[in-house]
């Protein structure tokens, strides 16, 4: 996303590559998102198949991260924060309060 | 209606998604293949228009303002709703359950959570504050660090201490900080209007340099307000579920 990427981008604009030396080798780069996708589709399918509600906001949780993961490989590191605060952290949290207030009513 | 026909209802329903679904994935562009020009025209203009580095908070807080706008106060209608909602409960009686309050006494937190919690409140303070602040220069911005300045208030219930939870963060106090972020956010915009500006055009002088924590004008302030709605909604919406799921309430109020 930097700007000297952006300066060459006008004449080719669909190709953007800024080569740094934290650049990441691209085919190292293809392994890591494709196994990231890979995760994210077990994660949330063990999300819906795991039906205690309290088990289950711990692993929404846990996929949250993998989620956040996932955008950080797509280069896409405002939505990685945005996923991590509230996927992993404000979304179980409130579900965890929830379940509790439910939990005791039950009682 | 029969197990039977409802099992072709759904089959026939599930064909057409996945019909339309398949139709979908075929006219997406290749991986990686950007069709639009948009993204293309920030990625050229952003940087030298704004001063701001962090382009993300550049599309959120001014060229897509106005949206950033309706989204807070989305949120800020859900946590007003909430506490309207729930406070009205706090004042019911729970006659059915009498023996709940010992059933439902809070073991106190281990010694060990009350560690981490003593140890990670301060970072996280630091940490939440830095992400609001730094909209304009990288990856951050005021949700993200609102959520995590909130996470603080939250250590602090989680070492145990819900009582000072409640003095460090009284509902009154939080409902003001709320409304002022909200407000704030939209005030911008009014002001740009008032100097005979377009709604939330960027107003304040940029700087010189990309990059810098004083640059891009009303970004870098409107990501601090949309900081303390954020860190104040969720305080509120956690604060009044904490508040339904403990016995705090001592008697009958």
């Amino acid at each position: 996303m930097g700007s000297t990427g952006a300066v060459h981008a006008t004449h080719v604009p669909h190709v953007v590559a800024v080569v740094t030396p934290y650049t990441i080798p691209v085919g190292i780069m293809d392994v890591l998102q494709v196994t990231l996708l890979v995760l994210v589709a077990a994660g949330a399918t063990a999300v819906v198949l795991i039906r205690e509600p309290v088990r289950q906001v711990i692993v929404l949780s846990g996929y949250g991260v993998l989620l956040a993961a996932l955008f950080m490989a797509f280069q896409a590191p405002d939505v990685t924060l945005s996923e991590l605060t509230v996927g992993a952290v404000a979304l179980p949290m409130l579900l965890l309060l929830a379940l509790a207030k439910v939990k005791r009513r039950e009682k | 209606m029969t197990p039977g026909q409802r099992r072709w209802i759904f089959l026939a329903a599930m064909a057409g998604l996945a019909a339309f679904y398949v139709w979908g994935l075929a006219g997406l562009p290749g991986f990686g293949n950007y069709p639009g020009p948009y993204g293309d025209i920030i990625n050229r203009i952003a940087v030298a228009q704004t001063k701001a580095t962090g382009v993300v908070s550049a599309v959120n807080f001014e060229y897509r303002g106005f949206d950033t706008v309706g989204e807070e106060f989305i949120l800020f209608v859900a946590a007003t709703a909430m506490a309207v909602v729930l406070r009205h409960l706090r004042h019911e009686r729970e006659e059915d359950s009498p023996g709940a309050t010992e059933d439902w006494a809070v073991p106190p937190a281990s010694d060990s959570v009350r560690l981490v919690a003593l140890i990670f409140t301060g970072p996280v303070v630091v940490m939440g504050w830095f992400l609001a602040s730094h909209a304009q220069t990288s990856p951050s911005g005021g949700f993200q660090g609102g959520v995590i300045l909130a996470t603080a208030f939250f250590l602090v219930y989680l070492s145990g201490e819900y009582l000072l939870f409640r003095r460090i963060s009284p509902v009154d106090v939080t409902e003001a900080f709320e409304a002022v972020g909200a407000g704030g956010f939209a005030a911008i915009g009014v002001a740009a209007v008032v100097m005979g500006l377009p709604y939330l055009k960027n107003f304040l002088p940029l700087g010189t340099t990309p990059g810098a924590v004083s640059s891009s004008g009303t970004i870098a302030l409107i990501s601090f307000f949309v900081g303390v709605e954020v860190a104040a909604a969720f305080i509120l919406i956690v604060g009044e579920l904490v508040e339904q799921t403990l016995l705090v309430r001592q008697g009958d109020h």
